[in-house]
């Protein structure tokens, strides 16, 4: 039986996992630099020692309100292609939690009906002390650049 | 990040190696009988079927084979390198290269290739069929014990002394170990190959050219003594003393192994991802070292502030020095081009001859490889709509044989490459023409001279009557301008009619260094590139407050438009009280970019933005300032081009 271990954070609420092994770094906050013109849900860079990485807002992708700092928030350095060159990226955090180890079998498909999030950006849920477990596409999310409007919740199911 | 795929390592071997031959071939056009040239077309053939057939490019190794055994004939005397030769090796070394770059191949091409290879061999007139003396050599040879290890087989070995002539062959297994002290991967053996042959000592050199260095090798003639005269290649000493003789450089072969060796030793191949990221630890070192200043300076410790300078010096220099390592004399692009004369010779009936200066000027390596496409076009261009063919040319007086020169020469921060012909120039009135006609310009506008001239770039125009093969296909003229104003270069153009043409292309030395002017917006900084800025003025009260209706300010008579960079980037704090507005030209644009304050000038190192924001247009890049924070370098054209637009939606919501 395959297990994930995974780095388990919060945003508005919700726990969401990425896998361990993406994760660079967990950054403390620190000076944006906002990008005019971007969207929402990549509005900044950061400088990330030495580089420039895009800073992106989950929260955006799932319609979640942003909230005020608080000094729980951390950012997720992570090593994830983007359109198809490996990269950089920053995800904004409410707060973060251990690695824990997600087993297959308690994870879950992603059910058509009673989600109003758009369901291919998800990739599985995983259950937790009777609590959901987020596990985010990021491929897909990062490909549409975390545009949540095409889809409904009877979208198809997903090939995966 | 593989510099160890032994694949990717042959890959680039074999590019050099083509490379070498395909100069070799050309410059043969030019000296038939250089017999240094032929030789050095053959090595390099042979290390090339060598290291293939080592690395299991098969294909490419047989193919190979039939060249070099064609190239053995000319350099044996048997036959001349004749212009169909050097052509059907030049049009089998394209084969090959495709062999080795694992592209698809026509099937049957290799048929046909060879057999032309075959026709310009024999077309030559069967050369007189001297059948050489045979000659039997005592071979004896071992390898050294990780020789397996690294990649050397010895069976290939055997086979090319077999393809020599009559061989038997007999291992000694003497050195090999008791079981217990075996080491499975280590190579035990030796070989003694009794050869006959019609073959001299040097063919028996070529087949250990690649293990040369480390194996040893003992060659017998053993029918030196009864050959009349005693050959200079069956040197007694060896006979006498066949351990010296192994590692004697006496072969031509081993000679030029030697100075490849030691040239290998000068150079090394690094790569280009290693080099960017060394540049990006100077880039942080930059940053830790400016923030250093910052603490010594609110110090009082002298020594603190000793070191401090010490460091800027050091930072300083080492950031130089990592320019200099990325730079690459741009000779490795004008050779590419000769191949291309010879082509568009043959495809134009055209004589053209390619003279190229300063090879030695040094680029940015990416600078360089983005700029071949765009020099092939204009050379292209160049060879196609300039060059006259030779009736012509007889016509107006000039030399049969059409020059097109290629050159490249430092100026300041730019280097400047030049690409001249001597062809009919280009004609104003067709380009006005065709501009009227595809609406690029209305009709009988007034135009200067450049203007004009800068037509050809614009999209869509073309003025070839008639598409040709060679300039119809593949990038346009503005496809050109385009690249090259992404590497932040420009492009003059100037014509003689009847005299010829002059392209120059006047691009920045490096890609990763610009200077520029900080600027701050708000919370905000921003870089414009220093070579936009044409001069920073005031926007006075009055101005601002009258601007709310136009947006143009008068500087020297000459009404310049404004783009307030707060209302373009949504900037939500209140303005400063003494705006300045920085004018900048694009084009033959000046606009005035109305900013909070000027910083100051400062070096920039440009970083790439990812992808997430590459539409959002406005920038080129970012930079790390010396206080660890971000700033945005402006596009300028694209800024200005987004303020016309947005002033253009204010208009129409009235």
């Amino acid at each position: 039986m395959s297990t994930l271990e995974a780095l388990t954070f919060d945003l508005h609420g919700e726990t969401f996992a990425l896998e361990a092994t993406l994760v660079r770094e967990v950054l403390d906050l620190l000076p944006e630099t906002e990008v005019p013109g971007a969207p929402a849900f990549v509005s900044a860079v950061i400088n990330f020692r030495g580089r420039i990485i895009p800073l992106v807002d989950l929260r955006v992708a799932f319609d979640m309100p942003l909230a005020e700092t608080t000094i729980d928030n951390r950012i997720v350095v992570i090593e994830h292609p983007l359109d198809g060159e490996p990269a950089l990226i920053g995800l904004r955090a409410d707060k973060v939690h251990e690695v824990t180890s997600i087993t297959e079998d308690s994870t879950a498909d992603v059910p058509r009906v009673g989600m109003r999030w758009r369901a291919d950006f998800i990739r599985r849920l995983a259950r937790r002390d009777g609590d959901l477990i987020v596990i985010p596409d990021l491929d897909q999310i990062f490909a549409a650049r975390g545009q949540t409007a095409s889809v409904t919740p009877f979208h198809p199911p997903q090939a995966r | 990040m593989s510099g160890l795929d032994p694949t990717e390592t042959f890959r680039q071997e074999a590019q050099e190696l083509l490379e070498q031959i395909e100069q070799g071939l050309l410059d043969l056009a030019d000296r038939p009988g250089d017999r240094d040239l032929i030789d050095a077309v053959f090595r390099a053939l042979h290390t090339l079927k060598g290291s293939g057939a080592m690395f299991g490019f098969d294909a490419l190794a047989a193919f190979t084979h039939h060249c070099e055994t064609a190239f053995d004939r000319v350099r044996r005397g048997e036959v001349a390198a004749s212009a169909p030769l050097v052509a059907a090796v030049l049009a089998a070394q394209d084969h090959m290269r495709a062999l080795a770059e694992g592209r698809p191949v026509a099937e049957g091409l290799d048929k046909a290739l060879l057999a032309d290879l075959q026709k310009a061999i024999e077309g030559d007139g069967p050369a007189p069929p001297t059948t050489p003396a045979l000659k039997a050599f005592k071979i004896r040879f071992s390898l050294p014990a990780d020789a397996l290890v690294n990649g050397a087989r010895p069976l290939p070995l055997l086979d090319e002394l077999r393809e020599l002539g009559e061989a038997t062959v007999r291992v000694i297994t003497d050195a090999v170990p008791p079981l217990g002290e075996l080491v499975p991967t280590h190579c035990h053996l030796a070989w003694e190959v009794v050869l006959t042959t019609t073959h001299g000592r040097d063919a028996i050199d070529d087949v250990f050219i690649f293990v040369i260095d480390d194996m040893t090798l003992e060659v017998e003639d053993l029918t030196a003594p009864s050959e009349d005269a005693p050959v200079a290649e069956a040197d007694p000493q060896e006979a006498v003393a066949p351990d010296v003789a192994a590692n004697t450089p006496a072969a031509p072969g081993a000679g030029a192994e030697a100075g490849r060796a030691a040239k290998a030793g000068d150079t090394v191949r690094v790569p280009a991802e290693r080099l960017d990221e060394m540049m990006d630890r100077v880039g942080e070192l930059v940053i830790a070292q400016s923030r250093l200043k910052q603490l010594a300076a609110s110090s009082s410790d002298v020594a603190l502030r000793a070191v401090a300078e010490e460091i800027e010096r050091l930072a300083a220099e080492m950031r130089d020095t990592m320019m200099i390592v990325r730079m690459v004399p741009i000779a490795q692009l004008f050779g590419r081009f000769r191949r291309l004369i010879h082509d568009l010779e043959r495809d134009t009936g055209k004589r053209i001859e390619l003279s190229t200066e300063g090879e030695t000027t040094e680029l940015d390596k990416t600078v360089i490889e983005r700029l071949a496409d765009p020099l092939i076009h204009l050379i292209r261009n160049a060879a196609d709509h300039g060059l006259e063919g030779p009736e012509q040319r007889a016509a107006a007086g000039k030399p049969p044989v059409g020059r097109i020169m290629l050159a490249a020469r430092q100026s300041g921060a730019e280097v400047v490459i030049t690409i001249t012909d001597d062809g009919r120039g280009i004609d104003r009135a067709r380009v006005r023409a065709k501009a009227e006609e595809n609406g690029l310009i209305a009709p009988g506008a007034v135009l200067g001279d450049q203007e004009l001239l800068q037509l050809i770039f614009a999209p869509g125009f073309s003025t070839a009557a008639a598409i040709t093969n060679l300039s119809g296909r593949g990038v346009g003229m503005d496809v050109v301008k385009k690249t090259i104003e992404g590497l932040r270069g420009a492009i003059d153009i100037s014509s003689e009619p009847g005299q010829g043409s002059v392209v120059s292309l006047r691009i920045p030395l490096t890609l990763a260094i610009i200077d520029g002017l900080l600027v701050r917006v708000g919370a905000s900084r921003y870089v414009i590139p220093l070579g936009a800025v044409e001069e920073c003025v005031e926007l006075s009260p009055a101005q601002d407050a009258r601007s709310t209706g136009r947006s143009l300010i008068t500087l020297r008579d000459e009404l310049v438009p404004f783009i307030r960079l707060r209302d373009q980037f949504k900037t939500q704090s209140a303005p400063d009280p003494h705006q300045k507005i920085v004018v900048v030209a694009t084009g033959q644009d000046r606009v005035g970019l109305v900013v909070d304050q000027i910083l100051g000038d400062h070096q920039t190192v440009i970083k790439p933005l990812s992808s997430f924001h590459a539409d959002v247009g406005a920038f080129s890049g970012a930079t790390i300032l010396g206080d660890g924070g971000v700033a945005l370098i402006l596009d300028i054209p694209a800024v200005v081009q987004m303020g016309q637009r947005h002033d253009a939606h204010l208009r129409a919501a009235g």
